[in-house]
């Protein structure tokens, strides 16, 4: 016999999946396609295909999706309550923007439980930029009671190009929301499945012992000189595939072929800077360099993305 | 006469662009009004968070008629002439132009255009899409399908409606008819996003404002600032507290509200152990809220003020709560950050070599901040090297300041217990760890906190609190206005940081132009001003920056190698110029900063003469123009101008006769004595014992002495301009008279340069 499943446990209020759940059902019956988790490490939602490659070109597009985001730099060894090297991000993603998206967004808040009448909802300004994926819009972090609960877009450009349409972006950070909703002060004590009793499963109960292990990795045992070379292993396989992607000038499908597990690399360029950065080997001016090199890669896959069908091409 | 409404409603416009926008729109739209001829009475602008509004009082119905005549051609003059006329004046024959007689000229042709004024209506029509078009918001988007085309509309964030009315009082006011990018003008606004979403249609400002009060939205910022601020100090009065007053912030909060509603919570007692700056900052940065301190001790209170922007069904309780839980995670975070950089770094072998060359004490973890900050390279400026080089550079110059201040404040005596050791030692320790808090956690979140968390961890480690204190103050003055340090120590790096800074940027060329000075330069400048002449210190600037400038290295310093010289003779060429041109540079900043405070910085120019020596002792300029200054406000000092003036004139009409130089040298003594008068006698006697009066007190740098000896001169002078005629006929008398005015004008130029004087 199933648990007590009931639809209380599934409160969006009451359990950090049911939050995610309710999310997912709102957005699909706004017509998104809901799709799973890229299954790459990523630093924050918009890296999913589903965003940026998707952000590119005239073809609408509508899609929301969980993705678990990893910042090595935020990891505390699990003794601080609110920061996290691994986290989750529900992304939304509507090319071209509606012009309710504000509202739209509103509603969802209102459908987790969030009671307008009775909480302060603010959208200050923040403009948001990925230097590594040479990306930049104009939005909003989203308040709710003086906490960033999420971030609002208007993407300008993606990968070096201008977006034409123009996507609306929407990143609500799941834990910090769960924990409004759930009144809980430390991250670790959210209910995870909305269960009481020796039922009941905690966030901590599912990540604490990952937080303080990869910490460790982070900061202390992350092998830099393996590191080193996996940056430069994606960095070369994202060029050969973009190149050997490219069409035949003399073919009359001028297409790429390739633009996808180009991008991926691309993916897997960015977490190993993002590693080497938490391990404090890279300094200032390296910095740069490094970001540098993970955009030209983004913008190299943004231009041939622009040649596939996905990208609206032919 | 009828007004305008103009309001533009849209998402959220961020809070530091709105009263900008909100002035760039009455501007934009009042002088495209104008220069339709179209005056008004009055106009106002407002923002909101999610409106700009403009009211224009007062403007015409219509714009004035205007009668235009031109001139045509003769009558009966060629076919030619006359098209051309007809054309131009767009007059289709003849028949249509005037004929008037000229009794000279004859008679000839005029066009007579009358063009009707234009509708204001039309004419707002076409302005203000013309103006949203071309907004100059500091940074703007596209949205929506409307983005997929090029040149779609541009705005802050998305622009939702306009309303825009016009009409007089007594009438209602129509709608101004136009379209930007499929919004259509109207005459419909909305209220608070929470309390009162649905449209209100308004006739003009005179019910606008109302009805969007009573729609919870406060139009005007400044009335906003004002509640905000009324309660703000009201709760803190009530819990016994005292608002830390904060005009940045509260301007800042105020665009971030339609509806201002103050609230207080508060945090944990044991955060205040995190210094009280780094709790104001955080919860100002990342909170936007106030903080509060206890008015007897002046420490800060466990507790914040948010600004809602909703009138809660549970009276705030919820939004003070979640207010405070997010300001104590961030407190948390600011606690981790106090904790951690307290601790030791991991990998401190790796900072052995940066520890030995910067003298530091890898036991101490200021010192390994210092030199993980080396270790890792950080750059202060791409052409200037790293920060590491920096300090090495500053150690070095702080050192031979130091050695030039230590006999000035006596520093063996009064400070340090007779050990001049002692000071030395502390100012190259303070050197060594000046930038050592640039790479903390705190001051790598809260970048305004520099040098201030420097001073309290190196309080911690068990430094001494001069090196404590210079770690912080080294950054100081920060402008006219801020403190300048007392204290040897701070003094000796404050003024390395800031000549390392100006010598380098010159080295490199980049030195402020106009408008442009990102490194804040002038600031520097002043910043050394200020600490010498306020410390009443004495420096060879021209002298200590030449050698500063070997601390840089040599590239390209003859590009067109026009300089004949090589080597180390090109360098020293090289690095005298670049101190020359600072030294000017310093010069103008103390002439601005005498002008700043009321002063005539034309004296500052007759003090400098032309490249009198000493010309780069900053405090003693500054008390030869105080002296100046005093000694012209004497009557003595007056007159002895006008004698000068007088002298000066006269010596320049005869130079053009007899030619420059010609009265040089001293005059005849004995003639003076067998043909001259009694006046001129006076005068050769009394030029003889000032001159001498008036070197020995400038030598002696008793400036109000040199100045006292001038003024002895008047009355000889005087007498001198009553009784001698200087164009004597005797040649022989003439040109000895000339010499004595000539030595007049050589006396007054051993205290300055009295032809610079203004006025």
């Amino acid at each position: 016999m199933p648990l007590a499943a009931s639809s209380d446990s599934m409160n969006p209020t009451r359990s950090f999946q049911g939050l995610l759940l309710t999310l997912q059902r709102f957005w699909a019956e706004r017509g998104c396609v809901i799709l799973q988790p890229y299954d790459m490490e990523v630093g924050a939602g918009t890296f999913h295909p589903a965003t940026t490659l998707r952000a590119l070109g005239p073809k609408p597009w509508k899609a929301a999706y969980v993705q678990p985001s990893r910042r090595p730099k935020d990891g505390r060894y699990g003794e601080n309550p609110n920061r996290l090297q691994h986290y989750y991000q529900f992304q939304v993603i509507l090319k071209p923007s509606p012009p309710d998206l504000q509202q739209l967004y509103l509603d969802s808040l209102k459908a987790i439980g969030v009671d307008l009448a009775l909480h302060d909802v603010r959208f200050v300004e923040d403009d948001w930029e990925s230097p590594t994926l040479g990306a930049w819009g104009l939005g909003w972090e989203c308040w709710c009671d003086g906490m960033e609960v999420s971030q609002f877009t208007y993407f300008q450009q993606v990968a070096g190009v201008e977006c034409a349409p123009v996507a609306g972006e929407l990143t609500y950070g799941l834990e910090r929301l769960a924990m409004y909703v759930q009144g809980v002060e430390n991250v670790y004590d959210l209910n995870f499945n909305g269960l009481e009793g020796e039922d009941r499963i905690s966030y901590g109960d599912v990540f604490l012992q990952a937080e303080q292990e990869f910490s460790r990795h982070n900061f202390e045992y992350a092998n830099t000189e393996t590191l080193f070379r996996h940056f430069s292993d994606a960095e070369a396989e994202c060029k050969a595939l973009l190149a050997a992607g490219e069409a035949d000038a003399a073919s009359n499908d001028q297409s790429h072929k390739l633009a996808l597990p180009a991008y991926d690399q691309c993916i897997k360029a960015s977490h190993v800077f993002n590693l080497l950065d938490a391990r404090g080997v890279i300094s200032v001016t390296e910095r740069q360099s490094y970001i540098l090199r993970v955009r030209e890669l983004a913008k190299a896959c943004g231009a041939a993305w622009l040649k596939t069908a996905g990208g609206g091409a032919n | 006469m009828p007004d305008l409404l103009l309001e533009l409603f849209s998402e959220e416009i961020p809070a530091r662009m709105q009263r900008k926008a909100a002035e760039d729109l009455k501007k934009l739209v009042t002088d495209a009004l104008v220069e339709r001829g179209l005056t008004y009475e009055g106009a106002k602008a407002f923002a909101t968070p999610r409106r700009l509004a403009l009211t224009i009082a007062g403007l015409p119905v219509r714009g004035r008629d205007v009668r235009e005549e031109r001139k045509g051609p003769r009558v009966g003059a060629p076919d030619a002439a006359v098209q051309g006329f007809l054309k131009a004046a767009g007059l289709t024959s003849l028949d249509q132009a005037t004929i008037v007689s000229d009794p000279k000229k004859g008679d000839s042709y005029i066009a007579v255009i009358e063009k009707p004024g234009q509708e204001t209506v039309a004419a707002i029509a076409e302005i203000v899409p013309a103006v949203i078009r071309s907004f100059p918001w500091p940074k703007s988007m596209r949205w929506g399908k409307a983005s997929a085309q090029t040149g779609s509309l541009r705005w802050v964030r998305p622009l939702h409606s306009i309303l825009c009315t016009f009409g007089a009082e007594t009438e209602d006011p129509e709608i101004v008819p136009f379209e930007v990018d499929g919004i259509k003008s109207g005459n419909i606004t909305y209220g608070h996003r929470f309390h009162a979403p649905g449209p209100i249609t308004v006739k003009r400002f005179d019910d606008y404002v109302p009805s969007l009060e009573r729609a919870k939205v406060v139009l005007d910022a400044d009335r906003r600032k004002e509640i905000i601020l009324a309660d703000a100090k009201n709760l803190a009065f009530a819990a016994g507290l005292e608002l830390v007053e904060d005009e940045g912030l509260l301007e800042e909060v105020a665009g971030l509200v339609e509806w201002p509603v103050v609230l207080m919570g508060d945090f944990e007692e044991r955060f205040l152990e995190i210094p009280g700056e780094a709790i104001r900052a955080t919860i100002r940065a990342n909170q936007k809220c106030f903080v509060l301190r206890d008015p007897n001790t002046g420490e800060l209170a466990n507790r914040f003020i948010p600004v809602s922007n909703l009138i809660a069904s549970d009276g705030g309780l919820a939004i003070t709560a979640g207010n405070g839980r997010v300001v104590r995670a961030r407190l948390s975070d600011a606690a981790y950050f106090w904790q951690t950089d307290r601790g030791p770094l991991p990998d401190l072998d790796t900072l052995k070599e940066s520890a030995e060359k910067l003298g530091l004490d890898l036991a101490k973890p200021l010192d390994q901040r210092m030199a993980k900050l080396d270790r890792l390279g950080v750059v202060f400026h791409a052409k200037l090297g790293t920060q590491g080089e920096r300090v090495e550079r500053i150690a070095a110059l702080a050192k031979t300041l130091g050695d030039l201040i230590e006999p000035q404040k006596r520093i063996g005596e009064m400070l340090y217990g007779g050990s001049i050791a002692t000071f030395h030692n502390q100012i190259k320790c303070a050197a060594s760890l000046i930038k050592a808090d640039l790479p903390t956690e705190m001051v790598g979140e809260f970048p305004e906190l520099q040098g201030l968390m420097g001073r309290k961890y190196a309080e911690l480690q068990g430094e001494a609190p001069s090196v404590a204190a210079a770690i912080e103050e080294h950054y100081k003055p920060l402008g006219p206005s801020d403190r300048v340090p007392t204290d040897p120590v701070s003094i000796a790096l404050a003024l390395a940081d800031k000549l390392d800074t100006l010598t380098g940027f010159w080295v490199i060329d980049e030195k402020p132009t106009g408008s442009k000075d990102p490194y804040a330069l002038r600031r520097a400048a002043l910043g050394v001003i200020r600490l010498l002449v306020e410390n009443e210190l004495r420096l060879p600037l021209a002298n200590i920056i030449f050698h500063h400038r070997f601390e840089f290295a040599f590239e390209n310093s003859d590009p067109d190698g026009k300089i004949p010289l090589t080597g180390h003779e090109l360098h020293n060429h090289v690095a005298k110029a670049q101190a020359a041109d600072l030294l000017s540079f310093f010069h103008d900043r103390l002439k601005v900063m005498l002008r700043d405070q009321g002063a005539r910085h034309d004296l500052v120019d007759a003090v400098l003469g032309e490249g009198a020596s000493g010309n780069d002792d900053l405090l003693l300029i500054t008390r030869r123009v105080a002296a100046l200054g005093r000694f012209l406000d004497t009557e003595d000092g007056r007159n002895l101008l006008a004698g000068y003036r007088r002298a000066a004139n006269i010596l320049k009409a005869e130079e053009k006769k007899d030619g420059e130089g010609a009265f040089a040298g001293a005059p005849n003594l004995p003639l003076i004595a067998e043909a001259g008068s009694i006046e001129e006698k006076a005068l050769a006697v009394g030029l003889d014992k000032a001159r001498d009066a008036a070197s020995r007190a400038v030598a002696a740098e008793d400036y109000e002495g040199a100045m006292a000896a001038l003024a002895e001169l008047r009355p000889a002078v005087d007498a001198f301009f009553d009784k001698v005629t200087v164009n004597d006929p005797d040649p022989a008398l003439r040109a000895n008279r000339l010499k004595l005015l000539n030595q007049l004008r050589e006396a007054t130029r051993a205290v300055a340069d009295f032809s610079r004087i203004v006025g």
